[in-house]
């Protein structure tokens, strides 16, 4: 690797009474990416995030930061800073305040000009005196965003920062978020349920499934190259036929036999389903398994009981065993 | 719909006209009457018992009656305010404790009074093992004087500045204090910065529902703080009593009853649009 990692998880295993949350993860993140951890509920992303801010201490590992192993410090003994999924801003502080906090905390000087750079670097400027419970969602987040830039920290984590924004923002924000970061330099490590945020905004993603981790990787090598079958599966809906698997978009339908080369199956239309940008169409094909199909809306004609060619090129095959 | 509340509001309205509203206006009444010569009030109406309220002699009693109360809520925020943070991180175990804070409720408040005095007298538990170690020849002055009038309504009021600080403590948000440690700030300045200020609804709950009744406490003062220590509860009561002054005693409970009102308006302005409970 070009550089050191910024922030290493080494073997770290961290058990409740109830269960094994994080089950001997190591990961490494490089200087300046935006990295992702995503996983259904429950894989023990957000107990990773956690003990990365020092919220919880691993039972066995080491967290190093900039090669210093920092398991053992508290969070308020650590430069990585937190924006909550909550936002946690301070209700009886306005966003100034709520800014300055940290930079207070550590007597640094100047304070009033850091806060006001990091509230223009959010474009915040004209909210400083309201009051949390004055302002909208995306205000908040852009809030709690400042509050933790302010410090330079090595690493900022973000605990799914869209979740608590209204959808039609959502969309909007991957996209500023992921310009900040650029923006700013600093690395950020980011926990989501969210496929296609993790797509669409990380550089690298980790995929963790209880408590381990699935699979590391560029979004591309993740949705493209998944190392199994639940890799492939969360990231995106998929055909099973034994060992080998295609995505809904890479399945096509067609009345006329395919040309050479395509692998080509027959079958009849069970169900179609308009979805605004597309078709979903769900095909049966001779041993009985169903075929989902994505179809753009210039292609559409299929009814159910239509009798169709389902094929796909063998480039578009994931070849997955059990 | 609009009906049926109304005779939900009926009983208490009722109860409430019948045996507040309807006593405070002969109350009031009796205020700006003459005291008879064997108690009771006959006329002429005169404002004088009010003009007597401001006779330094009373106004030393009020001032000691709100000096009493004041510290004794005081002690009670100091006391209970480490108890409610303790309990609202016990985890599973606030409904026990909860129920322990509350568990002198079910004795009566004068028994509970009675017991203090047997442990305060000079020849109580307490005095009689400080002198039978030898470490004392006389017994420590515990009864009969300020320190034990603020002893008994700290122990009887404690409760009341708990509950709503351990109310307001639970609904604080965890992610607040992760917040501030993530902010950098050590748990003792999470504490004084994010906790204590967050609390305010709470400790203005609290300090009201101890100051209000210490002001006008009359078992406590009376039995623990003997003759000496006199407070405006007492004061009342003579006049109803030994003075046979019933004007006096009436303008007296009103006067308190205003000074209440008063503060309680200033609270309730000062915490403008935040909760009292």
């Amino acid at each position: 690797m070009a550089t050191d990692p910024i922030l290493e998880l080494r073997n770290v295993t961290k058990a409740f009474p109830s269960h094994k949350a994080v089950d001997d993860v190591s990961l490494a993140l490089q200087r300046g990416e935006l990295h992702a951890l995503l996983g259904p509920s429950g894989c023990g992303k957000t107990t990773c995030l956690r003990m990365v801010a020092g919220f919880e201490t691993p039972d066995a590992g080491q967290i190093l930061l900039n090669g210093d192993n920092i398991a053992p410090l508290k969070p308020y003994e650590r430069n990585v800073s937190t924006v909550f999924q909550s936002y946690a801003l301070f209700p009886h502080l306005n966003v100034f305040d709520n800014v300055a906090f940290g930079l207070r905390q550590r007597g640094e000087k100047e304070v009033a000009r850091k806060v006001n750079e990091a509230l223009e670097l959010v474009q915040l400027q004209a909210k400083a005196d309201r009051k949390p419970a004055q302002m909208s969602g995306g205000e908040k987040q852009r809030a709690a965003l400042a509050r933790s830039l302010v410090l330079t920290p090595d690493l900022l984590l973000l605990d799914e920062p869209l979740s608590a924004l209204d959808p039609n923002l959502r969309q909007q924000v991957r996209g500023e978020l992921k310009a900040l970061q650029r923006r700013v330099g600093i690395t950020f490590l980011m926990v989501t349920h969210d496929q296609e945020e993790a797509l669409s905004m990380a550089d690298r993603i980790t995929l963790l499934n209880r408590g381990r981790v699935e699979q590391v990787g560029t979004p591309q090598e993740i949705y493209l190259q998944p190392a199994n079958r639940f890799t492939a599966g969360f990231l995106g809906a998929v055909n099973w036929l034994d060992e080998i698997g295609v995505r809904p978009e890479s399945t096509r339908l067609s009345h006329e036999a395919p040309g050479d080369g395509a692998r080509t199956h027959r079958g009849r239309v069970t169900d179609s389903t308009f979805l605004g940008d597309c078709y979903h169409v769900v095909a049966e094909i001779a041993d009985g398994r169903q075929i989902m199909a994505r179809v753009p809306r210039s292609q559409n004609g299929y009814h159910p009981g239509d009798q169709v060619h389902v094929w796909w090129q063998p480039a578009d095959e994931l070849h997955l065993p059990r | 719909m609009k009906r049926l509340r109304l005779y939900f509001l009926a009983p208490s309205a009722l109860i409430l006209a019948a045996l507040f509203l309807i006593p405070l206006l002969i109350v009031a009444v009796y205020s700006l009457e003459s005291r008879g010569a064997y108690g009771g009030v006959t006329p002429p109406f005169t404002a004088e018992s009010y003009i007597r309220i401001f006779d330094p002699l009373y106004l030393k009693i009020l001032w000691r009656s709100f000096w009493v109360a004041g510290v004794s809520t005081l002690v009670c925020l100091i006391l209970g305010f480490p108890l409610a943070l303790f309990i609202s991180r016990a985890g599973a175990r606030r409904g026990l404790y909860l129920q322990l804070v509350m568990l002198p409720f079910w004795t009566s408040f004068l028994i509970r009074t009675y017991a203090w005095m047997f442990l305060l007298r000079d020849t109580g538990l307490i005095n009689t093992a400080l002198l039978a170690t030898g470490l004392l020849r006389d017994p420590l002055p515990l009864l009969y004087n300020d320190f034990a009038v603020i002893l008994g309504l700290v122990y009887g009021f404690l409760p009341f500045m708990v509950l709503p600080l351990y109310t307001n403590l639970e609904k604080l948000d965890p992610a607040l204090l992760e917040a501030a440690a993530d902010l950098g700030a050590r748990p003792l300045t999470a504490l004084a910065r994010v906790t204590l200020p967050l609390c305010r609804p709470g400790i203005l709950a609290g300090s009201i529902l101890v100051f209000i009744p210490c002001l006008g406490a009359y078992l406590t003062p009376d039995l623990m703080g003997g003759g000496k220590s006199i407070m405006i509860g007492t004061l009342v009561q003579n006049q109803f009593t030994t003075a046979r002054d019933w004007p006096f005693g009436a303008a007296l409970s009103l006067f308190l009853m205003a000074l209440t009102l008063g503060l309680l308006y200033l609270a309730s302005k000062r915490s403008s649009g935040e909760d009292l409970l």
